[in-house]
């Protein structure tokens, strides 16, 4: 089962090791990891996104707890989450597909960011799954290069994680 | 002031006394600083063993052991002890030199990732580049170490930083936001393990390493009396309670004894505390079902990590004791405690002992005799960690300790220098194998140099007698690099150090050479002869 995790940690070099590290020697499985700083400059945001059972998810939320660096750690239901995923797809474009791919990115409320003789580059943010059925939109007419940032996640309503 | 005269006065504030390092030039600045500081330095003859020094010193007093090492392999080695302690819960603080800080990333001499390289085993860790952080970051690597679940941190300094100038502040008070350790133990849950104890028919309390890291003897042992509960160990709790008290029944799990892990198999009832269940302790449950599982742990994360657990207590084991203490009524257990006394006094028939060698377990029978009562052992690991654990017999005044988490041999030599130095007038007595002593025996040397009156018990088997054992029963007695052949004559090679040696070849010369050596003001090494057939499980 897919968990996201958000974990605040203090804004200080090595915190990323320290918290990727624990994840490859207790052989939890990382499905996409996305770190920035919060609005407090000291306080960093990582979000990450585990494959396991119940059992490993308490583990790992408890074992991030341990880590000195780690100041609050959460896990979250779907339900309560907005995600998101930032995608940039060159796709391959004959003069005569352009139209055709504009009116794919209008669907899909993507932004044509760069475009070509014989490409054109899209962006769509999104949650994962609207972002899959878009790479298989594209797929038929030849993706070049697809990059693909982590999930980050913020609660639903007024609630919040802050300190 | 320097940064490095800074730290040696921040160990001045922390009280320590002693340290225990090897130095080399990215440490120099530090050790330049620390002649004059009044702060014993032993050298040992293998960083690794001065990790593992600092944690026999840490178990015995309860702070933090000090251990210094310099960059790149220096640190490097000091990594097994450094881990040794992580798995045992020891607080050591680790202090390694760096190569300069502008050089940091380039691959000098003697550089090495030491705080990326130990991140898997410590608590936490430091490398300090602005020199006004060093007061602040030795203080809280103390506070660290030594709080919560207690555990080895490392600062590396960087020998630039080391000569750079500071003000010596060092702080009253740590405050760490991200960490705050739960102590106080939740009040309904203590009722609930209240509750479950007086539901219980046969209640059975198993204590390990964490009673003695919360310093919770004394609570034990009066809630066993209270409420008439049969206690047994994991290897790493032997000796927080009486082992001639009648409430004992030994060590559990793998390794352990019939008593005990009988006692498991038809409790009702198991408290847990301050045990981590680990693989080899946690055998003697799997034929359980149905019993009910307290777990009263400071580390949240050990509860339901190896065993599943109905009621979790999360805290301080001498606050959550004397808590459960104070409401719990007296209570008795005579039929449980009865067919318990059955099972350990059977006894077990022991194989006839070969001519010109030295059956274990009536050794240190003998030595169990003699001992004072406050008397400290020090396990190895294999065999005659195993021998050790099963046979030796402590009070509450006494201390056995070894490396039993992480099984590290080598440890109970270096581990006895430090746990002599922490209390120079309790005896101190190290038993090995010729395996493990050949890891460690290069601290003879410390032991003379420094004046460190520890006994040495080795048991000479000419094979790595542990694996030897697995082989036989697992891989259909097809022995391959096991045997020692080629070890020197031991008592030889500590006469060589200086250091008094005997040999015992035969039981009936056991009670004479244990005096003489006990009777002894100096160090000294008895080497005892063991048939390679012996076994730990008979």
């Amino acid at each position: 089962m897919k968990h996201t995790i958000s974990v605040l940690v203090e804004n200080h070099a090595g915190v990323l090791a320290r918290v990727a590290g624990l994840f490859a020697r207790r052989a939890y499985n990382i499905d996409s990891l996305a770190v920035g700083v919060t609005a407090d400059e000291n306080v960093s945001r990582i979000t990450i996104v585990a494959d396991g059972d119940d059992y490993t998810l308490e583990q790992i939320l408890k074992q991030l707890n341990k880590l000195i660096d780690v100041i609050k750690v959460r896990s979250f239901s779907e339900n309560d989450l907005l995600t998101r995923e930032l995608v940039l797809v060159k796709v391959n474009c004959t003069p005569a597909q352009r139209s055709e791919l504009i009116s794919i990115a209008k669907i899909a409320e993507a932004k044509i960011s760069d475009i070509s003789v014989n490409t054109i580059t899209l962006e769509l943010s999104d949650y994962s799954n609207k972002i899959r059925t878009f790479e298989e939109l594209l797929r038929p007419y030849g993706i070049k290069e697809i990059v693909r940032t982590g999930t980050v996640a913020i609660q639903r309503g007024s609630a919040s994680l802050t300190l | 002031m320097t940064v490095a005269r800074a730290m040696v006065e921040c160990l001045k504030v922390e009280g320590v006394r002693h340290v225990f390092g090897y130095p080399g030039a990215a440490i120099c600045p530090f050790y330049d600083e620390l002649i004059s500081s009044g702060i014993e330095h032993i050298l040992v003859r293998h960083e690794v063993n001065g990790g593992h020094a600092a944690s026999g010193y840490a178990r015995m007093t309860g702070k933090a052991g000090v251990c210094i090492a310099t960059s790149g392999p220096g640190a490097l080695n000091l990594i097994t002890s450094i881990a040794t302690a992580y798995m045992d819960s020891i607080p050591i603080v680790a202090i390694t030199g760096q190569v300069n800080s502008d050089q940091i990333g380039r691959d000098v001499f003697q550089e090495a990732d030491i705080t990326g390289s130990a991140e898997p085993f410590v608590k936490h860790s430091y490398i300090v580049k602005d020199p006004d952080t060093i007061c602040d970051v030795i203080k809280k690597a103390f506070y660290i170490a030594e709080t919560g679940r207690p555990g080895p941190v490392l600062i590396d300094v960087p020998m630039d930083v080391q000569l750079m100038e500071t003000e010596f502040l060092y702080p009253d008070k740590v405050e760490i936001r991200s960490y705050k350790p739960t102590t106080e133990g939740n009040k309904l849950q203590i009722k609930r393990v209240a509750d479950a104890i007086d539901k219980a028919s046969r209640p059975l309390i198993c204590a390990g390493g964490g009673v003695f890291l919360s310093g919770a003897k004394k609570e034990l042992a009066e809630l066993v009396h209270k409420c008439d509960i049969p206690v047994i160990n994991t290897m790493m709790g032997l000796s927080n309670i009486d082992m001639n008290d009648k409430l004992y029944f030994g060590m559990m799990g793998m390794h352990g004894v019939k008593a005990a892990n009988y006692a498991v198999s038809r409790c009702d009832l198991l408290i847990l505390l301050g045990a981590r269940m680990g693989d080899r302790a946690v055998v003697a449950l799997e034929k359980t079902s149905g019993i009910v599982i307290i777990h009263i742990d400071i580390d949240p994360a050990e509860i339901g990590k190896n065993v599943d657990v109905n009621t979790p207590v999360v805290g301080d084991i001498k606050k959550i004791l004397t808590q459960l203490i104070a409401i719990m009524p007296e209570m008795q257990h005579t039929e449980w405690c009865e067919e318990l006394a059955a099972v350990r006094a059977e006894k077990c028939e022991l194989p006839k002992t070969v001519k010109g060698t030295v059956c274990p377990k009536p050794f240190i029978e003998e030595l169990n005799r003699q001992i004072p009562e406050d008397c400290v052992i020090v396990a190895d690991v294999g065999q005659n960690q195993i021998w050790t654990a099963n046979n030796i017999c402590l009070t509450d005044k006494g201390r056995f300790m070894t490396a039993g988490g992480m099984g590290t041999m080598g440890y109970s030599l270096p581990a006895a220098i430090g746990a002599k130095k922490a209390f120079p007038e309790r005896t101190v007595i190290a038993l090995c194998g010729d395996g493990s002593l050949q890891m460690e025996f290069m601290e003879l040397a410390t032991v003379i140099q420094h004046g460190i009156n520890v006994k040495i018990i080795v048991f000479v088997n000419s094979t790595l007698g542990m694996v030897k054992e697995l082989q036989d029963m697992l891989y259909d007695k097809r022995e391959t690099a096991v045997d020692l052949t080629g070890s020197p004559k031991f008592d030889i090679i500590a006469q060589a150090y200086g250091i008094d040696a005997e040999n015992v070849t035969d039981i009936s010369q056991a009670k004479k050479a244990i005096a003489d050596m006990l009777d002894s003001e100096k160090p000294y090494l008895l080497q005892v002869i063991v048939d390679k057939d012996e076994r730990t499980i008979i």
